[in-house]
């Protein structure tokens, strides 16, 4: 039988105003997926999105959902979080979004590790508003803002979601929506922080002035700069700056999760005392 | 039965929060407002209620706001940088009707300012804290007790009209201690207001949340419970869903308007007259400042002048028709407006008095001193 996809979207809101070929529709079914697969009521699943693209994605999605301003996703999620621990909060952004304006928060939701799932849709670019330059642009691309050539060096997203604390990390690319569906499956079940670094092509505003092609050409051009982690790793120090490695990067389930800390803080006041946990000068 | 106690303003703002049944704190440390967090974080886990200092003030507001949507009794805290800081999501706030009690603890402007000292610069700022075309509420706390009690009104006018509300303490009514009489615990509390239930007769897939009359604000159940609605900071019409229909748009702002213009002389307006009834001179005052204008009456009154004081306690909207009243009683020449700022609140009253009374301005970190109006209202012939 056919994967019914209707239960799960608000169908009058079809079709996506996402311009023709674009990958976010191919993350859009794998997260549907995912809470189908683990059987989530809707009722329960809340999706924060912020501005660009992918800050339609709470709008297609029949549940509770809310569009913030930019930049400040993860900040909105966490309260939405914590004030419903039992809950399951997803975030989609873009990297304009989660990693240049509202970097810091994204930066303290990784370190505080509450369970939000923190869905980076990073196509390299601003979209929405027509090519400018984002934290992830590559160097020597043409943005509308760069027309000479961008040189700002780029973020490695994973690399800052760890740095910053994140419980688990994981990267996949809209060029095969079966990884991504497992990666968020792992993701959802992982009690944490949980980062996915989805790489989608923005053929129109990224590739169409870089002369990179049509959207299947600029998803083979994702599939150029990725490789799976255990290949990735047999390759030289200096051949591993070519490609961003795929796949579970980091996960650990050792890591208290926020709500439950807190819950600690919660049952210290009522008896007077301080939480029961040791000084540590270093969390990870 | 009333209550007596020993405590500063910024104290008496976070006890009040409590009371008033607010369940969430999301901020950042500033001075001088950080005593109120520093309370919450001790009271709000005492009654299951969650406290978070967040990475920068503009996830402060932002993180009470995901709370407040989602169901929760909501606040946050702040003073001048930080409220420039969170203009933005108030914004939201206000188009998506999300209520929430913002506490700003005014300092010395603008930019870092005075941090440690008093100024009442952020009237016009209450205003218009954001960007766009909407209706803002301020209540000005002018004693200690009003620390308490206008952030317990204030979590009743946000719930009931589902919109931010600015409470302003200042650096003076927020860092002084001193004995302050609270209303009845019970009385509060049998008094609060709880935000409105969409109708059970609605079926849960059909219920829109912005679907009220012109005038009414929009009725947000919690979170999870089966209303698979939208919030967005885009315009929108009765569904939630972003819309550009420019009679849509058109309707919403004008309802964000309306439903507060609606309740203003039943439940905004709020002012205190003191010792008006036979006065010749009135000094029209709000905040600290009416520390000082009550002494300085109560000293020309033992000389047997008479001198009465108006003080605003909401501030935005203004309640125009008891301003517009004394005006019909005072000249302009016998109103002095003491402010701790280059006159920022005599523009409104000039607006619907159609004179300016005198003023009285001060914006380097110091109160007016009782003495100060003294000087003046001899000045001006008393």
């Amino acid at each position: 039988m056919a994967f019914n996809y209707d239960q799960y979207l608000r169908t009058d809101k079809m079709p996506t105003l996402w311009c023709w070929g674009c990958g976010d529709g191919i993350i859009l079914k794998a997260l549907i997926r995912a809470i189908d697969k683990l059987g989530w009521s809707m009722d329960d699943v809340c999706v924060v999105s912020g501005i660009g693209c992918s800050g339609r994605f709470s709008s297609y999605l029949d549940c509770n959902t809310v569009h913030t301003t930019h930049g400040r996703t993860v900040a909105y999620a966490t309260g939405i979080k914590l004030a419903n621990p039992d809950k399951h909060v997803i975030v989609v952004a873009g990297d304009g979004d989660g990693l240049a304006i509202g970097g810091n928060h994204t930066i303290h939701g990784c370190r505080r590790n509450i369970d939000i799932n923190f869905i980076l849709i990073n196509n390299f670019i601003y979209g929405l508003t027509n090519s400018q330059v984002s934290p992830t642009t590559p160097k020597g691309m043409w943005a509308v803002t760069t027309q000479y050539g961008n040189v700002d060096p780029t973020f490695d997203a994973c690399e800052l979601a760890k740095g910053a604390g994140a419980t688990f990390i994981a990267r996949e690319s809209v060029t095969d929506a079966r990884k991504l569906e497992k990666m968020f499956i792992k993701g959802f079940e992982h009690r944490g922080f949980s980062f996915f670094d989805v790489f989608s092509n923005c053929h129109v505003n990224l590739g169409r002035k870089n002369k990179m092609g049509e959207a299947i050409q600029n998803q083979e051009w994702i599939d150029s700069i990725t490789m799976p982690l255990k290949k990735w790793e047999k390759l030289s120090d200096e051949e591993k700056k070519a490609y961003f490695p795929t796949g579970i990067l980091y996960h650990d389930d050792s890591q208290m999760e926020y709500c439950d800390a807190y819950d600690l803080v919660i049952e210290a006041a009522q008896n007077k005392k301080k939480v029961d946990i040791p000084i540590e000068v270093k969390s990870r | 039965m009333a209550r007596e106690v020993i405590s500063s303003g910024n104290e008496l703002a976070a006890l009040a929060a409590i009371d008033a049944g607010c369940k969430f704190f999301g901020g950042y440390p500033i001075t001088p407002s950080s005593e109120v967090a520093h309370e919450l974080s001790v009271l709000l886990p005492r009654v299951g209620g969650k406290f978070i200092q967040m990475e920068d003030e503009i996830g402060g507001i932002c993180v009470a706001l995901g709370a407040s949507m989602s169901g929760v009794k909501s606040m946050t805290n702040t003073s001048g940088p930080g409220m420039s800081l969170k203009a933005e999501q108030i914004g939201l706030g206000f188009i998506a009707e999300v209520p929430l009690v913002i506490t700003n603890v005014m300092r010395g402007g603008p930019s870092t300012g005075l941090p440690t000292r008093v100024q009442q610069g952020d009237i016009n700022q209450s205003k218009s804290p954001t960007h766009g075309d909407y209706k803002s509420i301020t209540f000005c706390a002018g004693n200690l007790s009003e620390c308490y009690t206008e952030v317990v009104r204030a979590f009743n006018v946000a719930e009931e009209l589902m919109t931010p509300v600015i409470v302003l303490l200042d650096e003076t009514i927020g860092h002084m201690v001193g004995k302050a009489v609270l209303p009845d615990l019970e009385e509060v509390k049998a008094n609060l207001v709880e935000r409105a239930k969409p109708d059970p007769n609605v079926p849960k897939n059909e219920f829109l949340p912005y679907d009220v009359p012109e005038d009414k604000p929009a009725v947000i159940p919690p979170f999870f419970q089966g209303y698979h609605f939208h919030i967005t900071g885009l315009h929108h019409g009765p569904t939630g869903f972003p819309t550009e229909d420019a009679v849509l748009c058109q309707n919403l702002i004008e309802r964000l308007h309306r439903k507060i213009n609606s309740r203003r002389k039943d439940l905004l307006d709020s002012y205190e007259e003191y010792l008006l009834d036979d006065a010749e001179y009135l000094v029209l005052c709000y905040g600290s400042v009416s520390l000082a204008a009550r002494e300085a009456i109560d000293r020309l009154r033992a000389e047997g002048k008479k001198i009465g004081m108006f003080r605003p306690i909401t501030l935005w909207p203004s309640p125009e028709e008891k301003i517009a009243e004394l005006a019909q009683r005072f000249p302009a020449d016998k109103i002095l407006m003491p402010e701790l700022n280059m006159g920022q609140y005599i523009d409104e009253v000039e607006r619907i008095m159609k004179q300016r009374p005198v003023s009285l301005n001060k914006a380097n970190g110091r109160p007016i001193s009782p003495a100060e109006i003294i000087a003046k209202l001899k000045e001006m012939g008393i």
